[in-house]
């Protein structure tokens, strides 16, 4: 089949606790993109708890593809492939958005395309900002992922970093819940940042010499530094060690930029969202002469949009998925050697 | 009314297409928990050889469960994109349901058992009636202790079916005999949803009435709140 600016794609996302459709047409224009979240029903738990966010996707799927399609205004016979999230994620998640897919390709007689929920992030900018160039260093961080990628072309990625313990999302959870400011913790430290003081205690940094991260060290300092001083104001904690994560995430993007001779530099993923981050993202890259892309709140979230463009490329590139394809919790990004 | 059953509550994954004249034809794959690999392929399998369309199929039958979690999902999630898709009526039937009724002619009390896992079983139990089976308890999850209990309460003799009454049947009291049949059949699936489907007159005029909002896995436990870091 011949892919082109005319293509439309259905994309759908169940990887964790969003549940997401979205129409997206020739790979860039999003016709309509729906979201909807369980985050609710885990925040009595601290975390995402699969079991409830699968059970959680059955019942909201349905609905949210319905609202998709009918809000991208398009009959569904125009729907001329439907791209899904095979991985990573969670199983029992996956496989709901996966089964549905499939099902959709074989009765509307169309390719259906596995993505990887990665790679799409990787695709966010691309898709928020065309005019991006490449080479690109992308910065992936979330409660899964922290990840810093080199973005040569469309499927040449190149691993440049990623931690080595606690994603920086876990690590915002995990201290949210130490200082008793609840979940999801990328939110709560946020605002209880915006009346701290961020020099109020010196937490370490990064691992100087390489481009990966750790947050774990970080982590047991901020629980150490409390322990010792139980007085101690929480807004300062909060401010000091998200300027603590901010500041290792930022060094490196630029250094990673500076070594690849990147065009650009993208955020992506939840903690995205994170006003500090936004904040000396930008300044750093005015800084430093590059282009600085920062993805809209919407697009910082797990989203379906991502997945339809991306799967646009990859029908392009690569062509349909098999119907026997399955659910792949583990799946790495595909990377091409350096 | 070419009618499609989807089961995948259990071990294994069965399709059936059956139209006004009987069963068109079935598939059913044993590949352990494989649900959602093997489910897309062998609908269109099941189509192809029985010369059918997928845009013929006019209801769609799902095994709501009790069973696997993640079987029962990848069958509903399926099901309902069909019918969403196609437009057309979605009925939902239950496994224990299912594994009953070919077991209609006995004249004993059936008892409905599939595996539970850590020990348990779902389970319920029915009694022979015009035509069909009839559930005269309760669905419920318990220990094989429980399930004991529940019979010898009955105080008749028990023709257990279903995949946990073979695999507990040496923890049966004396009085429990066990029937072949372990897994649903997707062909009994087909028979009972058109039956249904024609009865109730669930023919769908538009997406919101499809059936979809009235089909819901049955869980019969509660969500394991266990938080999974490393794979968010
Ligand atoms: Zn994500």
């Amino acid at each position: 089949m011949i892919v082109d600016e005319g293509t439309v794609v259905l994309g759908i996302e169940t990887s964790c606790d969003e549940t997401a459709a979205s129409v997206v047409m020739g790979g860039s224009d999003v016709l309509s993109s729906v979201v909807s979240t369980s985050i609710e029903q885990h925040v009595p738990f601290g975390g995402v708890v699969p079991e409830i966010a699968s059970r959680a996707h059955v019942e909201l799927l349905a609905p949210v593809i319905a609202q998709a399609i009918a809000e991208a205004g398009i009959a569904d016979s125009r729907i001329d492939a439907v791209a899904a999230t095979i991985g990573p994620g969670l199983i029992g998640a996956l496989l709901v958005g996966v089964a549905a897919a499939k099902s959709l390709a074989l009765v509307w007689d169309v390719p259906f395309i596995g993505v990887n929920h990665l790679e799409a992030h990787l695709y966010a900018g691309l898709l928020e900002d065309p005019t991006l160039g490449l080479p690109l260093v992308v910065l992936l961080v979330s409660g899964g992922h922290t990840m810093l990628v080199e973005m040569r072309g469309h499927g040449q990625y190149r691993l440049l970093g990623e931690t080595i313990d606690d994603a920086a999302g876990e690590a915002f959870d995990k201290v949210a819940r130490f200082l008793g400011l609840g979940y999801p913790g990328g939110p709560a430290i946020d605002r209880e940042a915006q009346h701290g003081d961020p020099t109020a205690i010196a937490f370490p940094r990064a691992i100087p010499e390489s481009l990966d991260f750790s947050f774990s060290g970080l982590k047991t300092s901020v629980m150490n530094h409390v322990r010792k001083h139980p007085d101690v104001v929480t807004a300062d904690v909060a401010a000091s060690f998200q300027m603590a994560v901010v500041d290792s995430l930022v060094l490196k993007a630029r250094r990673a930029a500076r070594e690849v001779g990147a065009k650009g530099l993208a955020l992506g993923g939840g903690v995205a969202a994170n006003s500090l981050l936004r904040e000396r993202w930008q300044a750093a890259c005015d800084e430093d002469g590059i282009r600085a892309f920062v993805p809209s709140r919407a697009m910082c979230t797990d989203n379906a949009a991502m997945i339809a463009a991306t799967g646009w490329h990859r029908l392009r590139s690569d062509g349909p998925t098999s119907l026997d394809c399955g659910a792949y919790p583990g799946l790495r990004l595909p990377l091409v050697q350096s | 009314m070419i009618t499609l059953g989807i089961e995948t509550a259990t071990q294994v994954v069965s399709v059936a297409l059956g139209g006004d004249d009987g069963v068109l034809g079935v598939v059913e794959i044993m590949q352990g928990r494989r649900h959602a690999e093997i489910l897309t392929p062998a609908i269109e399998f099941v189509c192809r050889q029985a010369r059918i369309a997928v845009t013929d199929i006019a209801a769609i039958g799902v095994d709501i469960g009790p069973g696997l979690f993640t079987g029962m999902r990848v069958g509903i999630a399926s099901a309902k994109a069909m019918a969403q898709a196609l437009d057309v009526a979605l009925v939902g039937i239950s496994s224990l349901d299912l594994v009953a009724f070919p077991l209609r002619h006995t004249s004993k009390v059936i008892a409905s058992v599939i595996d539970a896992r850590k020990g348990e079983v779902f389970y319920a139990f029915y009694l022979p009636s015009p035509g069909g089976v009839q559930r005269v308890s309760e669905p419920r999850a318990g220990s094989i202790d429980d399930f004991n209990a529940d019979v010898m309460a009955r105080g008749q003799d028990v023709l257990a079916v279903g995949d946990g009454a073979h695999r507990y049947r040496d923890e049966f009291d004396k009085g429990t005999e066990v029937a072949d049949l372990a897994h649903p059949s997707a062909a009994t699936l087909v028979h009972l949803a058109r039956a249904r489907a024609l009865r109730s007159d669930v023919v769908a005029s538009d997406r919101t009435s499809a059936g979809l909002d009235d089909v819901h896995p049955l869980y019969l436990r509660a969500p394991d709140a266990q938080i999974n870091w490393t794979t968010r």
